[in-house]
């Protein structure tokens, strides 16, 4: 009979093993096709005027998203974490509807709405306004896929805050905007910002619906995660696997102030 | 919509207010105002497309061959992925909470790649590791089997996307499960395996089933790793989502309505299913 | 079935939890573990029950060496401080748990599950889930889980910490009738002094890692074999040799300090042979007795519990003087310099 030590060991080694082949070698790949070439490889891979488009476009997109939806998740946070009526729990679920639809869907709608024969298409072809297939579109969409993260991460917190503090700043005579900025905002603080992070890595990294509304056109619509999947397509696998090692390294950097963040909500 | 929005605006009035009511409106403003723009008025877009289609054009589009086979390798393929990390998923999480092995945060901190990785570079590297002379996929290549490009790299590219939303939705049941009761069941006589099964396991199987519900859900609608994984040629690894995208992309923009209306609502009652099963795990607390 | 434990020491990392440990358990005694925490009381029942294995020593249980042997086949049942229900099963499936696991036919399962809800008075609770009931309940059901495998020793750990006083005190008396009826030997571990007592049939009073003493509720509470038994087990008054109150005895050594209890003063209005002159500074009510803050000559203070016709009797004020006279003097030599830090402190109240 195994002896629960060796049962232990085996249990350990499996998972290590699913690991590797699903999280770690993928992981490691990113980067050793990126570099075994050497740096100058790498360097001369990515330089070129496509990247550096798809780099700034993907820098815009994530500019204007993750303010708006900061905005949004806070004020959202607010109706549902310090308002009880009825209805309550059907908005939470469709502030969550984002992570449930395939962001292909998400793209498909934005392009039916916008679209040549779409509602709002002939109005804004009268406009003379091009959303669809530009950067409106492509803010629209990583907005929509990125909605649900800071609502998501602040609410629970504001639950368990309670709204002592807050009653008792207004006793003190604080108005709306001191009580939020002086006690509800300092409680709410690293969970905010872990949902601004989880928006943020998405919002830079979103492809789907992204590749939907954008036309995924090289050199104009593109952004970064289009670029990595173009450049393949085109047999640049260097070039892919440059701006994919960008990428993840952004993804690292997140997985590691995620970390840090848990640890000063947990304490 | 708008009915929803106004019925809100009631509730909002009805609320017995100890502030006054300009106060409370901007927030609801802007949430009201921004889901709509957003999020609500894209999808009454959908909907309102799907509608004007009427039913026998949509059901024939719904239930073309092309079709059917598209969501005969989405939904079983994810429905594989997801039941493989279920197993996978929750030995991992059980690893995380119970063992104690050097590097053990690393473990945990990977974990989340998926869910920071954009997919297109999970697509990517996917597509070439499990390559016939990739790391991995040469490893397959003698015994004939390919996994990239074929209905095998899908399954691989669904098991990356959904494993941390099992490990993450079990790896908290089991650190409250107070090691006082499995202590109880040794105490009265269960043995390692039954002390598993009858009393570990039970308390953990609703977490593991939202898991799986929650990446099956995910698997279901994931795009960019599977459209670079894949070959996605009709009725061998062609995926729901993917036949959207190619539908647009050849201006079919009812084919795509269809296929989408048909994966949005399959969402909803995924979404209604996890809801429920989010519930039922909370059955036996306290 | 009798529990015997020798030389037996555990060390976790550099603390030692158990030092050196004998004790024998008489068949069908109840025994409580009673010391502060830390003091290796839950680590001691953790080690009878197989829940921790002692670095040296032995444990026999009914004179079998258990000391290595599996917590599964010691055939003990172990009550635990928070219950560890099995919270997805009902009560009857939680009873019925350990029967189960050892096979036994259907017929003879039902009959127990059925006795057992009838002795922790749960008749009509058997389809609940431990969710459902409240805290004295849950406790009584796992309790109960613990009887059905028909144990040869009861361990229970802190079985009613967890409680509030009602129902701690209810379920207190309800454990000793239960023991008075099935008489199975059994130990339980506490903190609470006033528990200890009332339940048990022999008391162990345990201090980091050591056992203090061992004896009957009375004779732990009346001949307290050393500072830390007698301050553990009741409040006392702590007592330089210089105390006025020893005016007329004679003078100890520097190193002794005499133990008073609180309701061991005769408290007189006028002088009265031995008695010395104290004045009461404050008078607290506490229900059926009163206690009394008092000064004496070096002002010093002193703690004195009245019943309260005592106090009534004699009808005191604040600021009043009375004349004290000691019944009962403890003397200790040597005591432990940490239990008294201060030794300028004339007075001290442990509880």
């Amino acid at each position: 009979m195994l002896t629960k030590p060796k049962i232990s060991a085996i249990l350990l080694l499996i998972a290590l093993i699913y690991l590797s082949l699903l999280l770690f070698l993928p992981a490691i790949a990113i980067f050793y096709e990126a570099f075994h070439q050497g740096i100058n490889v790498f360097l001369t891979s990515i330089d070129q005027r496509n990247f550096w488009q798809a780099t700034i476009l993907t820098l815009i997109v994530t500019a204007i998203t993750v303010p708006l939806n900061t905005i949004f998740g806070l004020c959202a946070a607010w109706v549902i974490g310090r308002n009880q009526f009825r209805g309550r729990t059907l908005l939470l679920s469709i502030i969550d509807l984002p992570f449930s639809i395939s962001p292909v869907v998400a793209g498909l709608a934005i392009v039916l709405l916008y679209g040549k024969n779409g509602w709002l298409g002939g109005l804004l072809a009268s406009l003379n306004i091009q959303i669809l297939f530009a950067t409106p579109a492509i803010v629209l969409a990583t907005a929509f896929v990125t909605m649900p993260f800071v609502a998501r991460e602040v609410i629970p917190v504001l639950e368990e805050i309670g709204e002592e503090q807050e009653t008792a700043a207004r006793t003190l005579g604080a108005n709306d905007w001191q009580v939020f900025y002086r006690v509800t905002l300092p409680n709410i603080r690293w969970g905010l910002l872990y949902g601004i992070l989880l928006t943020n890595a998405r919002a830079l990294g979103e492809f789907g619906a992204v590749a939907v509304v954008s036309g995924s056109i090289v050199g104009r619509t593109a952004t970064l995660p289009i670029f990595v999947e173009q450049a393949y397509k085109n047999y640049q696998a260097e070039a892919a696997f440059g701006s994919a090692a960008i990428l993840a390294s952004i993804a690292a950097l997140t997985l590691i102030f995620k970390e840090i963040l848990e640890q000063k909500t947990r304490h | 919509m708008t009915s929803f929005i106004s019925h809100l605006e009631t509730q909002l009035r009805r609320k017995p207010q100890q502030t006054n009511s300009t106060r409370i409106s901007l927030p609801w403003v802007i949430t009201i105002g921004y889901l709509s723009l957003i999020l609500l008025l894209p999808l009454a877009a959908l909907i309102t497309k799907s509608l004007t289609l009427g039913m026998g054009e949509f059901w024939q589009a719904a239930t073309a061959p092309i079709a059917l086979s598209a969501y005969e390798v989405t939904f079983v393929t994810a429905l594989a992925a997801g039941i493989i990390n279920g197993i996978m998923g929750t030995l991992v999480a059980w690893i995380l909470v119970r063992y104690q092995f050097p590097g053990k945060k690393i473990v945990d901190a990977v974990i989340d790649i998926p869910f920071a990785v954009p997919t297109s570079v999970a697509g990517l590297v996917l597509a070439t590791i499990y390559s016939d002379n990739g790391w991995i996929g040469q490893l397959f290549t003698p015994f004939g089997i390919k996994i990239a490009f074929t209905r095998l790299g899908v399954f691989v590219a669904m098991l990356f996307i959904s494993l941390p939303f099992i490990v993450r939705t079990v790896q908290p049941v089991l650190l409250e499960l107070e090691p006082e009761i499995e202590q109880a069941a040794w105490s009265l006589g269960a043995s390692e395996s039954q002390t598993f099964w009858r009393v570990i396991l039970p308390p953990v199987i609703p977490a593991i089933l939202t898991g799986v519900a929650l990446g099956f859900s995910r698997a279901v609608g994931e795009y960019g790793s599977v459209v670079i994984v894949a070959s996605s040629i009709p009725f061998r690894d062609l995926i729901a989502p993917v036949l959207v995208f190619q539908k647009l992309e050849q201006y079919d923009y009812n084919g795509a309505t269809v296929i989408g209306t048909v994966l949005l609502l399959v969402s909803l009652v995924l979404l209604l299913l996890i809801n429920f099963l989010q519930q039922w795990s909370r059955r036996y607390a306290d | 079935m009798s529990i015997t434990i020798s030389q037996v020491s555990k060390k976790f990392g550099n603390f030692q939890a158990l030092d050196n440990i004998d004790l024998d358990v008489q068949p069908g005694t109840l025994v409580a573990l009673l010391g502060p925490s830390g003091s290796g009381k839950s680590t001691l029942l953790r080690t009878v029950a197989g829940l921790e294995t002692p670095d040296q020593g032995r444990v026999r249980i009914n004179n079998r060496d258990t000391t290595n042997l599996d917590i599964r086949k010691r055939n003990i049942g172990f009550v635990f401080q928070h219950y560890a229900l099995f919270k997805h099963l009902t009560v009857r499936e939680n009873i019925s748990f350990g029967l189960d696991i050892r096979k036994k036919p259907r017929q003879v399962i039902k009959q127990r599950v059925k006795e057992l809800l009838e002795l922790i008075q749960l008749e009509g609770f058997g389809d609940r889930y431990p969710n459902q009931l409240s805290g004295g309940q849950r406790q009584r059901v796992a309790l109960a889980r613990a009887l059905a495998v028909q144990p040869e020793v009861l361990l229970l750990d802190e079985p009613f910490g967890a409680l509030d006083a009602k129902v701690r005190q209810e379920l207190r008396d309800w454990l000793r009738r239960l023991h008075d009826e099935v008489h199975l030997t059994s130990i339980f571990v506490t903190h609470d002094r006033e528990e200890a007592m009332a339940v048990a049939d022999k008391i162990v009073v345990m201090n980091q890692g050591k056992i203090e003493q061992v004896g009957t509720p009375a004779e732990v509470y009346e001949h307290p074999a050393n500072p830390f038994v007698m301050s553990f087990v009741g409040e006392v008054n702590v007592l330089l040799h210089t105390s006025p109150i020893f005016d007329h005895a004679h003078r100890a050594n520097p190193a002794t300090r005499f133990f008073v209890r609180p309701h061991d003063f005769e408290v007189f209005t006028t002088p009265q042979g031995d008695s010395v002159l104290a004045k009461v500074k404050r008078i607290i009510h506490l229900g059926w007795q009163v206690q009394l803050e008092l000064t004496l000559g070096d002002r010093s203070s002193l703690i004195v519990h009245l019943n309260r016709e005592e106090f009534v009797r004699l009808d005191l004020k604040t600021e009043q003087n009375v004349y004290l006279e000691p019944r009962q003097i403890k003397c200790f030599e040597q005591v432990k310099q940490d239990l008294f830090n201060s030794p300028a402190d004339h007075h001290q109240l442990a509880s």
